[in-house]
């Protein structure tokens, strides 16, 4: 069997040997049902569409992904179990991609748990259905950035809370690249093409831009890319590290 | 092409930043050779070995397995080669069972291939009681166990082992030993250990290391005949002061050492003489009540002192 495949297996299985995987998703689900109707207005606004619901996932995908991220690599690197990992017949690539891939799976896995919100706004009324499934893979996508940001600095430690607020702190710096009111902030004294620069670097903007139904290649290079580049540098960050 | 059966380094360095951990070693091991590695705490002894294992890269020089260049060809370097990396670590969450076919998976083992080898190594490390707790509730004999299941589960011809005995109670440890001199007709093993009577157990050759060069490389006779007390002559007597006197007629004894706790005699001989027969001749010719005779080969732990504490042992002399 291709070993990509078997560690993959082998990751998202231990995410469910604890309890702590179902912690996880049954909090994701409260959190993002009780945004999406409080918050977000989701009966007042009259409309039949999951905007309320999609908006607050970079923010709640803030918190709760950096949580599982940050044991990708320090935890390996604790109990030693990385030299086992790093000495088995595997690429250090094939490592690195085989646990985020898994740990992206089991974010796949809490959101497709929200199903039920698709249903009920489908019972009340007649929404478009094209542009939840664009935000599904667009709140996807962000969630792939920030587990790939969290795998890199999970990696540069071998302490599970500094790796989250690391990621944490990056993965928000990124996000709010894209407001308006930090756009606002940078325009006052940079051209408008440095202020454009940062506002494409922003996980928001791209966020945004395939939540409206939009699927613009540029958007899904983006994220591919980042996820692309935060990979490597995970890869990058264990070769160095591996000798403490 | 001899090289394809062996491990081989060659000049192998690592360093980090200014500190050399590992300082140019080369050496190369057989087929049907158990080497050990001794070497006091930080010599390099795990650094070498996470090099050959193709863990750490070398800052220079080259380690092969099997003909394999750990850094160019580090894939078949890996399959070549079982290694039990030191503290023997593995995935608390999982079951031996579930940890022992995950490994075969990764290593490509399938069918009833991958059957016959889980249970094979099952056997060998006698794991059957505990395979279906989850590892982090083992005791440390058995999590050790299962580093090692895992380590030669894909019956490798090359064997780097760290520590194997680590933590293992005394009959622990004489079944891993035994499990090592079984595999030892065909394989090249290497053990780390600064157990010393594990290289009289098991090893056909040691090498001693310390700050990162290698001091001696032979075998262990060799490595005892080094010791003054090789040799030397041991015995209890009924009475001290009688034993004394009749040692005083032997010629060729250098010093006399008694142990002030048992009161046990050890005579050494100058260098290059037999004092064995002599000894026994003057104890018996002066009636000395004698309640053991024991003609000694060497101490390792001293020889082992002397090599990598040249300093500390010249300043007791």
């Amino acid at each position: 069997m291709n070993p990509v495949r078997t560690v993959f297996r082998r990751e998202l299985a231990s995410y469910f040997a604890t309890p702590v995987a179902y912690v996880f998703i049954v909090i994701f689900l409260i959190l993002a049902g009780a945004m999406t109707f409080y918050y977000g207005e989701f009966y007042e606004r009259g409309r039949a569409d999951l905007q309320p619901f999609f908006g607050f996932h970079p923010w709640l995908y803030l918190f709760l992904v950096p949580a599982i991220a940050m044991r990708l690599w320090a935890e390996e690197r604790k109990s030693g179990t990385i030299e086992l990992l790093l000495t088995l017949p595997i690429t250090m690539w094939q490592a690195v991609l085989a646990k985020f891939l898994a740990a992206w799976a089991f974010v796949a896995i809490a959101l497709a748990l929200t199903f039920p919100i698709w249903f009920t706004v489908n019972y009340l009324g007649d929404p478009d259905n094209g542009v939840i499934v664009a935000s599904y893979l667009g709140s996807l996508l962000m969630a792939g950035a920030f587990l790939a940001i969290g795998s890199c600095l999970s990696a540069a430690t071998r302490n599970q809370v500094v790796a989250f607020i690391l990621t944490v702190v990056i993965c928000f710096l990124l996000l709010m690249a894209g407001f308006p009111l930090v756009l606002g902030f940078f325009q006052t004294f940079l051209p408008q093409g440095v202020v454009d620069a940062i506002a494409g670097l922003s996980l928001f903007s791209h966020f945004q831009a395939i939540s409206k139904g939009v699927i613009d290649l540029r958007d899904l290079i983006y994220f591919a890319l980042t996820i692309g580049v935060w990979l490597y540098a995970t890869a990058i960050v264990i070769d160095l590290k591996k000798a403490d | 092409m001899g090289d394809q059966t062996m491990i081989e380094t060659s000049q192998l360095t690592k360093r980090y930043g200014a500190f050399t951990a590992v300082d140019s070693i080369s050496f190369t091991v057989e087929p049907g050779q158990v080497l050990g590695f001794l070497g006091p705490n930080g010599a390099g002894k795990s650094t070498t070995m996470k090099m050959i294992a193709g863990f750490l890269a070398p800052s220079a020089g080259s380690a092969k397995v099997c003909g394999f260049d750990v850094e160019t060809q580090p894939i078949e370097a890996k399959r070549a080669l079982g290694y039990l990396p030191e503290g023997a670590p593995s995935y608390g969450e999982m079951t031996p069972r579930a940890f022992l076919e995950f490994v075969a998976d990764v290593r490509g083992l399938s069918g009833e291939r991958k059957k016959q080898r889980i249970d094979d190594v099952i056997g060998r490390l006698q794991l059957e009681s505990v395979l279906t707790q989850s590892i982090d509730t083992l005791s440390k004999g058995f999590k050790r166990r299962v580093g090692l299941a895992q380590a030669i589960l894909h019956d490798p011809p090359a064997l780097i082992l760290d520590e194997p005995t680590d933590g293992l109670d005394p009959n622990q440890k004489h079944e891993v030993r035994a499990l090592i001199n079984a595999m030892a007709a065909d394989k090249i093993i290497v053990i780390s250990t600064h157990i010393l009577e594990e290289v009289h157990a098991v090893c056909t050759r040691a090498i001693v290391i310390a700050a990162g060069r290698v001091l001696a490389d032979a075998t262990p006779a060799e490595l005892e005949a080094r010791s003054r007390y090789h040799g030397a002559v041991s015995l209890t007597a009924a009475n001290t002061g009688l034993a004394r006197e009749a040692l005083a007629r032997v010629a060729d004894i250098d010093s006399i050492e008694i142990d002030p706790q048992n009161h046990r005699i050890t005579a050494i001989p100058k260098k290059g003489r037999a004092i064995f027969v002599p000894i026994s001749e003057a104890l018996k010719s002066q009636g000395v009540d004698v309640s053991e005779l024991q003609l000694e080969a060497g101490r390792l732990d001293e020889v082992f002192r002397s090599i990598t504490l040249p300093q500390a042992t010249e300043a007791r002399a």
